[in-house]
């Protein structure tokens, strides 16, 4: 045995590093879903250190086979911690009771971990002295923690990613266990050694299964193919909705498609929406909003005192519910969606216009996702302009987003046409916001009017002041209306804007 | 005897299909659902050529009485309406009007029974532009003349799509894969279609024209009638596969007759009759939710008050100074008459002759000529639609057609209303021209089996189809239109039955050889005019 020891000393280290990877990543799940990460990084330490306690003191009860309950232990810590992250990231789906499932997994985890280092000291107190082993044992579990803690941000998280990170280091756990078969062999009964051999070689595949399988599940997939770690996923009746958070800040993703980035989503929005208040002459109080599940929209409307009433259709329950219960995205919206003047209406905004008897609107603000196919498309036709127009006042002032000017150029110039061609005074203006590109809106009302120069006043606004503001409504060469291509107008009957939006992104893929 | 599963979807799609369908969903599930429709029974009365007694306080006096309230029946009250005659009746059997343009609601969206859309109406055809402008479809007038239908009117952008070999594409010919010689074919066959789109007669006339009426009786189109559309197109060489498809497809669309069994007049009418000059897109389709079942419902509320539904006609019998019209009322079983100055009989063609009384006894010959097919359509309740299954596929548009299967597909009837999530009616359309004693089979099937061969059929496409269907409602139309078979359009078998036979006047599109709601709507205006000017 005494000449295993040193590997047994190496074995702390390991199971230090893996005690303290768990920990980490159950905070960091914890605070991409959860948002507020300095309360989750301190819960998800308290509970942990505290349940490490538990462990520690439930290691009084055990007497016998020490050596097969600590292997047993290890394969513990290999299932439940190498499994916890993509646990923690498929059950956040069900947000309701989330919580119990994350502080119950981080709880177990420190118990069991709390359990390895007393009863290995117990296994080795034979071959040292008391005042040697608790020495090395010790400062060999701390030292395991400075690798997890440097390893962890500077290498696993950017390279692996969370999901991966936990079934690797659930690999190394059940590789503790089963090398400790062979380095405790004759701690152990013959007959038992062989059942746990192949308990742990059962673990290993299991995990060995998940890391390779890792991209083929859908969620998983997705951690591939988005660039950030996925805080959130799940397909609605009417499309996949995907959080993501990453250096940057956090992301929203329609069927794949980036809808914004917490980094510069101001830009866009404040570009959305000012422009119509601007451009309105008198005070305000009905707002419609079409699209903008996302309650971002919402937010900037709120800055004015003038505001009785906003009315938002966006056709998904259950991106307004994430909107309003999803921590991350509540933070970005402050909490928008929940405003008393606000109601939300769950219904696709053609067949909304066309049924509905709502009194008309001062202002109308339309975020719908760019027209990548025909039922987004037919929400740019002139039908739906001139349903639109039904629920106007002479006075009202509209803005449209209208996808990239830069990118989907005859699709942008497409919309203004269409505008016009429903009866529409237009005023295209573009901005720029990094994570997009070049992006472009439409201003209108029913009567004629000039652009408007600068924002309404006692407004605070992060982006648009006098310069930028007046700036959005010139165009570049490369941005303005092409001469000498002839441009469609997007009708019900023809959806011309599929078309064309179609053939000018599919050049980017 | 009752027929297997097997048997039956055999008689329907074939045996290969009909083995990989038994194979793969042996257990079967009931569907929800009922026939609906008219009682086959209540209609073969008519058959049984007796003579009727109408107690004598049952008799009432009225102008005209109309027989049937389909699209014909109806047009014709909607000529009294506006030249500000009423003194007339309008007599269905069912107790539902509107014959084949009927339609039926439900909580998502009102659906079709049969007729589903009407392509614009060049500026010629004025009485049914008054029409279109009474139902306020309209917004105006092109500087060419022709009319501006309002845009959420017209059917709707993706408007068809075709399944083939386990993929949805963009439109109704199939252009995925097709060779060289396909492509020389298509264009070729466009050329053909464009010599006959400006082909004009000696007074100008074009050769295909809706209504039937105005076409040109040149000789030289007169002959397309001799051979069927199949013959037409392997003479002219043709020999694209995909192309005969399209045809054939075509043909079952229409008129419910397969492409050998169509005349090539009424093949080459589909192609033309539509398209206002060489190089123009063939005219855009006006249609509704529930189909043709908006013109019926626009022109029977007008009539409420003079509508009798359930009401068999037994007998009419002409006399010196009219027609006397005899009913059974279904309702209380009682025999009534009608003492009329004139008849507009706007039933389907064949029935005179188990009506009329002079054609009891022998009937004309000209009336054997008119034979009918059978069809049935069948509208699925979804609970929700089905998925895209690749990301490239062509996804759910109006009209979705199956390349591989004798039925036509679907159309959606959510589609037009902008409904593109969630439940949705599908209503699905078999022609059955493909079964001998097609009217004895279809009748011979309860609606458990036609359910089911409309799910075996539609899950070639959506594997999942039968989860999503919540009922089935299935109407069979055993005599659902004219069949334009060669040598019938201009035999004169249609001119002898449109004149009137003493006070009786004959209003149908059966009187056309073409089962079109414009059709329909000419012989109605046509048969009121004529009772109209010679008052």
């Amino acid at each position: 045995m005494n000449k295993q020891v040193p590997l047994l000393f190496l074995n702390v280290i390991i199971i230090a590093t893996c005690g303290l990877i768990y920990e980490l990543l159950a905070a960091t799940v914890s605070s991409y879903v959860l948002g507020d990460s300095v309360t989750q990084f301190s819960l998800v330490i308290g509970i942990y250190l505290s349940a490490m306690g538990v462990g520690s003191w439930l290691s009084g009860y055990l007497d016998k086979d020490l050596a097969k309950r600590f292997v047993e232990i290890e394969l513990a810590v290999a299932v439940i911690g190498g499994f916890s992250a993509p646990l923690l990231f498929l059950t956040f789906a069900s947000l309701s009771y989330f919580n119990l499932i994350l502080y119950g997994t981080v709880f177990v985890i420190g118990a069991l971990v709390g359990l390895e280092i007393p009863l290995l000291m117990r296994i080795l107190k034979d071959e040292l002295d008391f005042k040697k082993l608790v020495a090395r044992v010790l400062a060999l579990d701390y030292a395991g923690a400075l690798v997890a803690s440097l390893l962890f941000p500077i290498f696993l998280v950017p390279k692996l990613g969370l999901i991966r990170t936990s079934l690797l280091f659930g690999l190394l756990n059940a590789g503790v266990g089963i090398w400790g078969t062979w380095l405790l062999e004759n701690l152990i009964k013959k007959r038992e050694l062989t059942i746990l051999r192949i308990k742990g070689f059962i673990v290993v595949i299991l995990l060995l299964v998940a890391l390779i399988k890792a991209d083929s599940l859908t969620t998983l997939a997705e951690d591939a193919l988005f660039a950030d770690n996925i805080i959130y996923a799940k397909s609605s009746s009417y499309q996949r909705i995907v959080v993501t958070k990453g250096k940057t800040g956090y992301s929203l993703f329609l069927n794949g498609n980036l809808q914004f980035n917490s980094f510069d989503e101001y830009r866009y929005h404040e570009a959305l929406v000012h422009p119509a208040f601007a451009a309105h002459d008198g005070q305000p109080k009905r707002i419609l909003v079409l699209g903008g599940g996302d309650g971002l929209a919402v937010r900037e409307i709120l800055k004015y005192p003038s505001i009785e009433s906003v009315t938002l259709v966006d056709l998904d329950p259950l991106m307004t519910q994430i909107s309003k219960s999803v921590p991350a995205l509540g933070e970005l919206n402050k909490n928008s969606l929940n405003d008393a003047r606000v109601s939300v209406v769950n219904n696709d905004a053609f067949v909304w216009l066309d049924a509905n008897n709502a009194e008309p609107f001062d202002i109308a603000i339309i975020d719908f996702p760019d027209p990548n196919n025909f039922a987004l498309g037919k929400l740019y036709t002139t039908r739906f302009y001139n349903l639109l127009k039904k629920k106007l006042k002479p006075d009202s002032a509209i803005v449209i987003q209208t996808t990239s000017p830069l990118f989907a150029r005859k699709s942008f110039w497409c919309i203004m046409k269409t505008l016009e061609a429903s009866g529409f005074h237009v005023k295209p203006f573009n901005t720029t916001v990094p994570s997009f590109g070049i992006w472009g809106y439409a201003l209108a009302k029913l009567e004629p009017f000039e652009a408007p120069q600068k924002p309404s006043e006692n407004i605070e606004l992060k982006f648009l002041n006098e310069n930028s503001f007046a700036s959005m409504f010139e165009f570049s060469a490369d941005t303005n209306l092409p001469k000498d291509e002839e441009i469609e107008i997007n009708r019900l009957d023809n959806q011309a804007l599929v078309r064309y939006y179609e053939s000018e992104w599919r050049r980017f893929e | 005897m009752k027929l297997t599963r097997r048997e039956i979807l055999t008689a329907f799609f074939g045996l290969p299909f009909a083995l990989s369908a038994c194979r793969s969903n042996s257990e079967n599930k009931p569907v929800a659902g009922e026939i609906v429709g008219a009682n086959v029974d209540v209609g073969h009365i008519l058959r049984e050529n007796r003579n009727y007694e109408v107690p004598n306080n049952n008799w009432e006096n009225v102008k005209v009485a109309i027989i049937g309230g389909g699209a014909a029946g109806l047009s014709a009250a909607y000529k009294f309406q506006k030249s500000d005659f009423s003194d007339f009746v309008l007599l269905e059997l069912e107790n539902k009007i509107g014959g084949t343009a009927q339609s039926g609601t439900s909580d998502i969206v009102p659906y079709p029974w049969g007729a589903h859309y009407l392509p614009v109406p060049f500026q010629e055809n004025a009485e049914l532009i008054a029409l279109l402008d009474e139902m306020s479809l309209t917004e105006g007038v092109k500087e060419t003349g022709e009319i501006i239908v309002k845009e959420q009117f017209l059917c709707r952008e993706p408007e068809e799509r075709v399944f083939y070999k386990g993929r949805w594409y963009h439109g109704l010919y199939l252009h995925a894969g097709e060779s060289e010689t396909d492509k020389r074919e298509y264009e070729e066959f466009y050329k053909q279609v464009d010599f006959w789109v400006n082909w004009r007669d000696s007074n100008g006339k074009r050769a295909f024209v809706l209504p039937v009426a105005d076409c040109s009786r040149d000789a030289d189109v007169l002959a397309l009638d001799k051979l069927s559309f199949g013959d037409w197109l392997r003479q002219k060489g043709f020999t694209s596969e995909r192309l005969f498809w399209y045809c054939d497809y075509a043909c079952r669309d229409d008129y419910g007759l397969k492409l050998d069994q169509t005349s090539a007049w009424a093949g080459l009418f589909y192609f033309c009759s539509r398209v206002r000059k060489s190089g123009d897109e063939s005219q855009p389709f006006i249609t509704f939710p529930e189909g043709n079942g908006r013109f019926i419902n626009f022109l029977s509320d007008k009539i409420k008050d003079k509508t009798r539904l359930k009401t068999v006609v037994l007998e009419i019998v002409p006399s010196e100074k009219g027609v006397d019209v005899i009913y059974l009322n279904t309702a209380n079983n009682e025999i009534r008459g009608l003492r009329c100055e004139k008849a507009i009989f706007a039933a389907p063609v064949f029935t005179a002759r188990f009506l009329i009384r002079d054609f009891k006894k022998g009937a004309p010959a000209h009336l054997q000529e008119f034979e009918h097919n059978a069809w049935f359509v069948a509208n699925l309740f979804l609970k929700d639609r089905p998925k895209t299954r690749f990301a490239r596929d062509f996804p759910l548009a109006w009209d979705n057609v199956l390349y591989e299967s004798p039925s036509l597909g679907y159309v959606n009837s959510t589609h037009q209303k902008g409904l593109d999530y969630g439940a949705a009616v599908f209503t699905y359309y078999y022609p059955m021209c493909h079964e001998e004693n097609a009217r004895a089979k279809l009748f011979a099937l309860d609606h458990q089996e036609l359910a089911d061969i409309v799910l075996t059929d539609l899950s070639r496409a959506h594997p999942n189809i039968r989860e999503l269907t919540e009922k089935i409602d299935v109407m069979r139309w055993g005599h659902a239109m004219i069949s334009p078979r060669p040598n019938f359009l201009w035999s004169g078998a249609r001119d002898e039955a449109q004149k009137p036979f003493r006070n009786i006047h004959f209003a149908h599109s059966d009187l056309s050889g073409i089962a079109l709601f414009e059709e329909a709507f000419y012989h109605g205006i046509r048969a009121a005019s004529e009772i109209i000017s010679a008052k």
